[in-house]
């Protein structure tokens, strides 16, 4: 036989021997042996080897197979109650390690519990609906000009809505819809306000919404019908048997034609009441021929079609795609492309404009889940790292175990079944914390709150039930495998020459990266918390102190402001149709001299009163004529004042501010002439460009009064804001904030992920330092004889706490210096770059987090070493 | 006991195992019914008869010595039971009985 002989694949002849009984394995074996040296010869090695795999999988017959072994299971059983007691005594024995152990476990139990919760919630979304597996929302992506944008917007044109279900082989129904016909219902003297859509007839054909009363296909095909929930329909009439009962809205009547059962808490689409969509070509006419049916009309309409069963998912998109192709040469300057998304995708999507409904965003769900995992595998290390220090004492007991005939597996599963027990036990307590946080955990932001619930169901129990399991066996493999390793001889000749200190290095390692980890978390909140502070009390280039902005909801200005003006603290009062600074945007194309160049910027219609109140600096011209009253007609030229980066962008006038004054702009197809400049201020958010703002004049129209403040009790100021409010609107509650607040609860978002990481880092440090805690506690007991005998030979007590704290100290600044550097990074390469305007990542931020970390630390090892070189030598040494 | 018929293949194994004597294991079986037949004689299914036999009653076997054609694996051989040549006759009668009731001429002009 030559060297290079070739050999049959070794895995494949491996699996044969597992799972062949052995009585038929040695033949079988044989056969395939020869059949492969027949192979080499005829077919060549490779070929031969590709066979016996093959050969091997196929020999793999009932006939063949191995059966368990019953008697080798019942011993298992049975040791298995040796195991449950073993590990009960231990974790008796040893409460300091049990209670480190079980309640980091606990902990990191309890972060994988509500994220658990929290997917188990997202995933019942939508699926009452019968048809869900045929249901796709139509989405489209505007480009204006070459600007492209990557977010992709949930709504869609109705033209859209309408081409495909007529045009689009496959499509079987598609239901539109026309989102915020929030009004107020008045019947006899009540007026009720309920929210809800417009929507076509199909609805009920796509959806799944049951009418308790009224024909589904029917419902909400004429002009002027209503479907009430049950709910509204007993706030309205107190009876949920309303059908073709009338109503007014607006100034028209409705009939009601549906009552719907109320709609299932996880359901991304919610309504109290439906208007049918051809109610809108009477009530809004001149905007619905004018603008609503054009293919640009993307901003309000939204389209779920039904697919046919077997649709063909790419030819469907190519015909949107030519669709689209062939819809964008009926508009100018821009591109709209659209795609299909799953009705199942859309609870948890991907971050889209003009979202529809509630929907989560799938990159926090994913941040999420990395900061739970992270957590939990934190606590694995702890349990490791605590299981093989504490291998000493446990060694003679796997020695005896051993030699009267333990196999390595059941070493291996009996400190399994240890770790399990101690992560059911971390379960219980999880269960109980996990109830206690819920109700923090679900006010951590008010989007949270209005998707997800936690409640328990038996699958979600079951998932708590599995990730025990599987963090319990994670926990338990590495202690499992070192303990199977442990040879009985070496062990029970002698314990202490046992080299069990070899894996000092991957326990230091461990050691190094929960440290790492918790100083990332405590840095990023510290810093994110500064950032945070930073663009709330943001300079936006504007004045907002002070300041109360009151939400007319539909009332006539001059009535509300009338009351108010008896307010004596109450200073100044202007009106606005946007509240700058918070988010909000009105958008509008621009033309100056050069009819081709026209450009998109944000427009607000103000008062005379709105720029001395916000103290907006004129640099030229002046301010709005209050004493002009009426609404420039279409025929009149308007007057405007805008801000500089206007002039700059559109080359208006020169140097000189004030020679822009008196040029005339074209805005939304309608002239107005330059009266004013201001100074550049950010109308948008703080944490995006200064915007290019052009203000409008009326005295009479607006959606908000601005209330300049001048009191000592804000809470007597308020109570009387809203009685005089109550004088006007009975129906509406007053809606007034403090500007500051809303420009605070802009960036709750970034708020509610400082809370979420916050939170994660207190439970990484916790953990962290448990386990840093058990390691000193184990490593001062072990050295207790050496610190006697120094002590005994003249060491002081300072010497031997820095002689036991050094390798910790030293595991420490390792873990700093990794971690601060990966932190610097991720925040002024990664986090800040999508963020205007923030704050430079200052050095201090990052020493702070990592200051208090040192000192809890140190605080730690301090305590057990000086406790342990304070011990009276005598007492120690005595008992050798 | 069920199934004591033989079915056709099984009928063919366990011919050979009689043809084959002394050397009857389970590859040359393969290579005698493949020679005979003209069809290809899968291992794993000639595995499977050879055990369904086996269990039937027909074959017995045993392991013959190590060699090092087989990577030191040793041979199983088999050879007919009584019961397998009893079957193996009753299946010939059966079929002698039925071509004698054939007309001589029937046949004759395919």
């Amino acid at each position: 036989m030559t060297v290079n002989n070739p050999k049959p694949p070794r895995l494949a002849e491996k699996f044969l021997s597992w799972y062949c009984k052995p009585n038929l394995l040695e033949d079988l074996q044989g056969d395939l042996n020869e059949y492969f040296n027949r192979n080499v010869k005829t077919k060549g090695a490779r070929q031969a080897k590709l066979i016996y795999i093959i050969d091997v999988l196929k020999f793999m017959r009932l006939y063949t197979i191995r059966k368990p072994e019953f008697v080798n299971t019942l011993i298992n059983w049975i040791m298995l109650g040796s195991y449950v007691k073993t590990s009960g005594r231990n974790i008796m024995r040893n409460k300091l390690f049990s209670f480190i152990n079980i309640a980091g476990l606990s902990v990191s139990l309890l972060v994988g519990m509500l994220l658990i919760g929290l997917l188990n919630d997202i995933h019942s979304y939508d699926q009452f609906h019968e048809k869900k597996n045929y249901i796709y929302r139509v989405i489209s992506n505007y480009q204006y000009l070459d600007q492209v944008d990557e977010q992709w917007y949930a709504s869609s044109a109705p033209k859209a809505g309408q081409l495909i279900k007529e045009s689009v082989p496959g499509v079987q129904d598609a239901a539109l819809f026309h989102s915020w016909a929030n009004n107020d219902l008045k019947t006899g003297d009540k007026v009720i306000p309920l929210q809800g859509h417009w929507a076509n007839e199909a609805l009920f054909n796509v959806f799944t919404f049951p009418l308790v009363q009224g024909n589904a296909t029917t419902a909400l095909k004429e002009p002027f019908s209503l479907v009430l929930t049950e709910d509204a329909a007993i706030k309205v009439f107190g009876t949920t048997d309303a059908i073709n009962k009338t109503i007014t809205m607006g100034e028209h009547e409705y009939t009601i034609t549906g009552v719907a059962k109320n709609l299932p808490e996880f359901s991304h689409i919610k309504f109290e009441m439906l208007v049918s969509l051809s109610t809108r070509p009477v009530t809004e006419k001149e905007q619905y021929e004018k603008y609503e049916l054009s293919w640009d009309n993307m901003w309000q309409g939204y389209t779920y079609l039904l697919l046919a069963p077997d649709t063909d998912l790419t030819t469907l998109q190519q015909n949107l795609d030519n669709l689209a192709v062939e819809q964008n040469k009926t508009i100018k300057n821009a591109k709209i492309t659209l795609t299909l998304q799953p009705l199942n995708d859309i609870a948890l999507s991907p971050q889209m404009n003009n979202s529809f409904g509630t929907t989560m965003n799938i990159k926090d769900v994913w941040i999420a889940g990395v900061l739970a995992i992270i957590v939990i595998i934190s606590a694995c290390f702890n349990y490791t790292n605590l299981s093989i220090a504490r291998a000493l004492k446990r060694a003679r007991e796997i020695g005896v175990r051993k030699s009267i005939g333990a196999t390595k597996r059941q070493v291996f599963s009996q400190f399994m079944v240890e770790s399990v027990l101690i992560a059911l036990a971390g379960l219980v307590i999880a269960s109980v914390l996990f109830v206690l946080i819920k109700p923090f955990f679900l006010s951590i932001d008010s989007s949270v709150q209005s998707m997800i619930k936690l409640n328990l169901s038996l699958v979600s129990v079951l998932y708590f039930i599995a990730l025990t399991l599987a963090t319990g066996l994670l926990a338990g493999f590495l202690p499992a495998v070192f303990f199977t390793r442990i040879e009985a001889i070496k062990v029970l000749r002698s314990g202490m020459d046992l080299k069990l200190f070899k894996n000092l290095n991957m326990r230091k390692v461990l050691i190094v990266s929960q440290f790492t980890v918790s100083l990332a978390f405590i840095a990023a909140t510290v810093i994110g918390y500064k950032q945070y502070k930073h663009f709330v009390s943001f300079d936006l280039g504007f004045a907002t102190d002070n300041i109360i902005n009151v939400k007319l909801q539909g009332n006539k200005p001059e009535l509300i402001r009338k009351e108010f003006e008896s307010i004596p603290e109450i200073e100044m009062i202007s009106q606005s149709k946007v509240t700058a600074g918070i988010g909000y945007y009105y958008g509008g194309s621009m033309k100056y001299k050069n009819p081709l160049d026209s450009s998109h910027i944000n427009h607000n219609t103000i008062d005379a009163n709105y720029i001395p109140l916000h103290r907006h600096k004129l640099i030229a011209g002046k301010n709005f004529n209050p004493a002009k009253r009426d609404e420039p007609s279409s025929k009149t030229i308007g007057e405007a004042i805008v801000s500089e980066n206007i002039l700059d962008h559109f080359k208006i006038g020169d140097e000189n501010r004030e020679s822009a004054i008196g040029e005339i702009i074209l805005l939304n197809r309608k002239e107005y002439a330059i009266v004013g400049v201001i100074e550049n201020y950010h109308y948008g958010r703080a944490d995006g460009d200064k915007n290019k703002v052009v203000l409008m004049h009326s005295e009479t129209s607006a959606s908000n009064l601005n209330l300049k403040i001048n009191s000592t009790d804000w809470l007597a100021t308020m109570n009387k804001i809203e009685a005089a409010w109550k004088k006007v609107d009975q129906v509406h509650p007053v809606e007034a904030l403090f500007y500051t607040d809303q420009l605070k609860d802009n960036f709750n978002g970034l708020l509610a992920m400082l809370k979420v990481i916050g939170f994660i880092a207190f439970l990484a440090i916790s953990i962290a330092s448990l386990g840093l805690l058990g390691m000193v506690v184990f490593t001062t007991e072990t050295r207790l004889k050496e610190i006697s005998i120094r002590k005994v030979m003249g060491a002081n007590t300072l010497q031997l706490t820095y002689l036991i704290s050094k390798s910790f100290l030293v595991l420490l600044a390792i873990a700093t210096a990794i971690a601060l550097p990966a932190t610097y990074y991720f925040f002024t390469e990664k986090f800040l770059v999508t963020m205007k305007n923030h704050l430079p990542v200052s050095v201090t931020d990052l020493v702070i987090g990592a200051m208090a970390m040192a000192v809890l630390a140190l605080v730690m090892i301090s305590t057990q070493t000086l406790k342990a070189a304070r011990k009276n030598p005598a007492e120690v040494l005595k008992s050798e | 006991m069920k199934g004591t018929n033989l079915g056709e293949f099984e009928e063919l194994v366990l011919l050979t195992i009689a043809a084959l004597v002394n050397d009857a294991y389970s590859v040359a079986i393969c290579d005698e019914l493949e020679k005979n037949t003209g069809r290809a004689a899968k291992l794993g299914v000639v595995h499977a008869v050879l055990n369904r036999l086996e269990e039937k009653g027909l074959v017995k076997s045993k392991l013959g010595e190590a060699t090092n054609t087989r990577g030191g694996k040793r041979k199983r051989y088999y050879a007919v039971t009584n019961a397998g040549k009893a079957a193996l006759l009753k299946v010939k009668e059966v079929r002698d009985n039925l071509w004698s009731m054939i007309p001589g001429m029937t046949l004759k002009n395919i």
